[in-house]
C-alpha cells in the first residue's frame, strides 16, 4: 500500500503521457492509400502532396527525432538564422536574468520604503496602480524609440514586468512584520539599518521571495513574446523563425524547451524560498 | 530615604474614538524601589498592558510622567528589558542567536567570543544548556519563555518588565518557571514589574501587589504588602498563616471591590497620590472577616512619591 502511494503518481503521469502520445500518433498517422493522382501530376507537385493524405501536423516520432537533433547539438551557430536551441535559450535566459536582477535592485529597496512608510505608500500607490496593469509589451515601441536598441529594449520590458510583483510583495511583507518583533527591536534600541537587515528583512523574506517567484514566471512568459517582436536571437525568435519556415516539429521542440526552462527557473526560486522560510 | 528606581506620577491614558474620549485609567501614582518585585493585578480592560508599555517606553502616556533613576523616560531603553507574553522570539534565529542579538545591541563593540560567552552564561542560568542552536519552532512554550527571560536578563537591565509572561503556559510548566524566576531574581537582585491576573503567582513572586480597579477610569485602589518570608516556595507558602489572609484579601478585591471601588473611594476621598499601603497578612483573623474598608497602614515607603 505504501509502495502504491509512492509509485502511484509517477505511474499515472506516465500513463497520461502515453495516452496523449497515442492519441497524437493516431490523429497524425500518415494514411497511406493508393495514389489518387497520376504519375505526371505527382512529379509536378512532389511526393507528399501527391499522396495527399499526410497530416500537416508532425507525428510524435517526427517531433522526437527533431528534438533529439536539437538536444544532441544544442549550441551550434551557423549564422543569424541558424543557431542551436540551447544557444537561443541562453540568450533568452541572459535577458531575463539581467532584466530581473535590475528590477529586483529597484523593486526591493523601493518596496521596503513603501512598506515602512504609510506616507510613501499613499504617495506612490496611484502610480503603481496605473503602471501595474500595463501589458509589458505595450512599453516596447516606447522603449525602442527611446533606447534605440532592440536588445536593451527587450531587457527593459523584462525589467518593467518583473518589477510589480516584487515591489508589491516587498511592500506588503515589510508592512506586515509582526508588531512584537519591532517592539523587541525598539526595546533593544536597535539602529534603523540593523533593524532593517536583522529584523525586517528576514521577517519579510518569505513574502519577498514569493513576489520574486511570481516575477520570474512572468518574465519568462514575456521574454518569448518580446523576442518574437524584437527578433535576432532568443527562444521566442527561434519559434517565430520556425513558424516562418513552417517547421512545426521545430516549433513544438521550442515550445517544450520554453516549458522546461520555465519549470527550472521556478524550481530554483522555490528552492531559494525554502531557504529563507522559517517555521513559526 | 533614597529615591525609588521607578516613580510614576499621575499617568493617564485617553483614547479618542469617533470624537468621544474614553479614559482607560488616570491619576496613577506609585513607585518601585531598587530590588523590589512588584506585581500589578486587575481585571482585563483596566489598562494593565498599557501601563507596562508606558513603563517600557513603547507607548506614551496621555498625561503624567515616568521617572527612572530620577530621569524622565522618553522612549524604549536598554535599561528596561521587556519579557513579552507571546515571548516574541525571532523565529529565523537560533536560541543563542536571539540572545546574541540582544547582547550585541547592548554592547555593540564586543567581539564575537565575548558575546557568545555572555550569552552562554544566561542560557545556563535559565537551564537551556544544550538547546543553543535550536530554532524557537523546535522549543516548547516553556522553553521559549525561558529564552525570552534569558534575552531580557542578558542585557543586564536596571529593571525587568513582564507582561503576563506565564499565562500562555500549562500549570506545571508555569510552576517550574515561577520558581526559576524567583531564584534568578534572588540571585541577581533584579527589580521587576510584572503584570498578572493570577493571585497565587503574585503572592509567590511579589513584594508588593498593586491592585487596580476596573476600567474605564481605572485607578490604583491599594497596594498590598506581601508579608510572607522571601524564601517562600510553591510547596510551603500556603502553610504560612499570612498566606490565606493575603489571598482572601486579593480575591475579595478582584471579585467584589474592584467593581464597586470607584464609588466608595470617591466618597471617602482617598488621595490618588498616596494609595493606601496595607498588609492583610499582619491583620488578625477577626479583623479580616469584619473589615469593611481597607485600613491604611502608615505609608512610610510612599513618602518619596510625594
Amino acid at each position: 500500500m505504501k509502495n502504491m502511494s509512492y509509485w502511484g503518481a509517477p505511474l499515472l503521469s506516465t500513463a497520461v503521457l502515453l495516452a496523449f502520445l497515442a492519441i497524437w500518433h493516431a490523429a497524425t498517422r500518415p494514411d497511406v492509400r493508393p495514389e489518387v493522382v497520376g504519375d505526371e501530376y505527382a512529379k509536378l507537385v512532389g511526393g507528399a502532396a501527391a499522396t495527399g493524405q499526410k497530416s500537416t501536423l508532425p507525428t510524435p516520432a517526427e517531433v522526437g527525432r527533431t528534438l533529439w537533433q536539437h538536444l544532441s547539438d544544442p549550441f551550434y551557430d551557423k549564422g543569424p538564422n541558424d543557431k542551436g536551441i540551447g544557444l537561443q535559450l541562453l540568450y533568452s535566459i541572459a535577458r531575463v536574468v539581467i532584466g530581473y536582477v535590475l528590477a529586483a535592485l529597484v523593486a526591493i529597496p523601493v518596496g521596503f520604503l513603501i512598506g515602512m512608510s504609510p506616507l510613501v505608500y499613499r504617495a506612490l500607490d496611484p502610480f503603481i496602480q496605473v503602471l501595474k496593469p500595463i501589458s509589458p509589451l505595450a512599453w516596447m515601441p516606447l522603449a525602442l524609440f527611446t533606447l534605440k536598441d532592440s536588445a536593451v529594449s527587450a531587457i527593459f520590458v523584462i525589467f518593467i514586468c518583473s518589477m510589480w510583483p516584487m515591489l508589491i510583495n516587498t511592500a506588503f511583507g515589510v508592512a506586515a512584520v509582526r508588531r512584537e518583533w519591532l517592539n523587541v527591536a525598539r526595546t533593544l534600541e536597535v539602529g534603523p539599518l540593523r533593524k532593517a537587515f536583522r529584523v525586517i528583512l528576514p521577517a519579510a523574506a518569505p513574502t519577498i521571495m514569493t513576489g520574486m517567484r511570481i516575477s520570474i514566471g512572468i518574465a519568462w512568459l514575456v521574454i518569448v513574446a518580446a523576442e518574437m517582436l524584437v527578433g535576432g536571437t532568443g527562444i521566442g525568435y527561434f519559434v517565430w523563425n520556425e513558424w516562418n519556415n513552417l517547421s512545426i516539429s521545430n516549433i513544438i521542440s521550442g515550445i517544450l524547451a520554453i516549458g522546461f526552462v520555465g519549470m527550472l527557473l521556478d524550481l530554483a526560486l522555490a528552492r531559494l524560498t525554502r531557504v529563507v522560510t522559517f517555521p513559526e | 530615604m533614597t529615591d525609588p528606581l521607578i516613580r510614576i506620577e499621575g499617568i493617564a491614558k485617553h483614547y479618542a474614538a469617533r470624537g468621544k474620549r474614553t479614559t482607560v485609567f488616570e491619576n496613577l501614582h506609585f513607585s518601585i524601589e531598587r530590588g523590589e518585585f512588584v506585581c500589578l493585578i486587575g481585571h482585563s480592560g483596566c489598562g494593565k498592558t498599557t501601563i507596562l508599555n508606558i513603563l517600557s517606553g513603547l507607548e506614551s502616556a496621555s498625561e503624567g510622567y515616568v521617572f527612572v533613576g530620577g530621569r524622565e523616560i522618553s522612549g524604549p531603553s536598554l535599561d528596561r528589558a521587556v519579557i513579552f507574553q507571546s515571548h516574541a522570539l525571532m523565529p529565523w534565529m537560533s536560541v543563542k542567536g536571539n540572545i546574541a542579538f540582544a547582547v550585541a545591541s547592548r554592547w555593540p563593540d564586543w567581539d564575537r567570543e565575548k558575546v557568545s560567552a555572555h550569552c552562554q552564561r544566561y542560557i545556563d542560568l535559565v537551564n537551556l544548556t544544550g538547546s543553543e542552536s535550536k530554532r524557537p519552532a523546535e522549543l516548547s512554550g516553556g522553553m521559549k519563555q525561558r529564552v525570552g527571560i534569558a534575552r531580557a536578563l542578558s542585557i543586564e537591565p536596571k529593571m525587568l518588565l513582564m507582561d503576563e509572561p506565564f499565562s500562555a503556559l500549562d500549570a506545571l510548566t508555569r510552576g517550574v518557571l515561577q520558581e526559576e524566576v524567583l531564584r534568578i531574581c534572588a540571585e541577581t537582585q533584579q527589580t521587576v514589574f510584572m503584570i498578572t491576573h493570577d493571585v497565587d503567582e503574585s503572592i509567590l513572586l511579589a513584594d508588593k501587589i498593586v491592585l487596580m480597579t476596573n476600567g474605564p477610569y481605572a485607578r490604583i485602589a491599594e497596594i498590598v504588602v506581601n508579608t510572607l518570608p522571601r524564601d517562600r516556595t510553591q510547596h510551603d507558602m500556603h502553610r504560612h498563616p499570612h498566606y490565606y489572609r493575603i489571598r482572601n484579601h486579593l480575591l475579595d478585591f478582584l471579585v467584589d471591590r474592584s467593581r464597586a471601588f470607584a464609588a466608595s473611594a470617591g466618597a471617602s476621598g482617598q488621595d490618588p497620590r498616596n494609595p493606601p499601603l496595607i498588609s492583610p497578612g499582619l491583620e488578625e483573623d477577626e479583623n479580616v472577616q469584619e473589615r469593611a474598608a481597607p485600613r491604611p497602614v502608615a505609608p512610610q515607603a510612599l513618602v518619596a512619591v510625594v
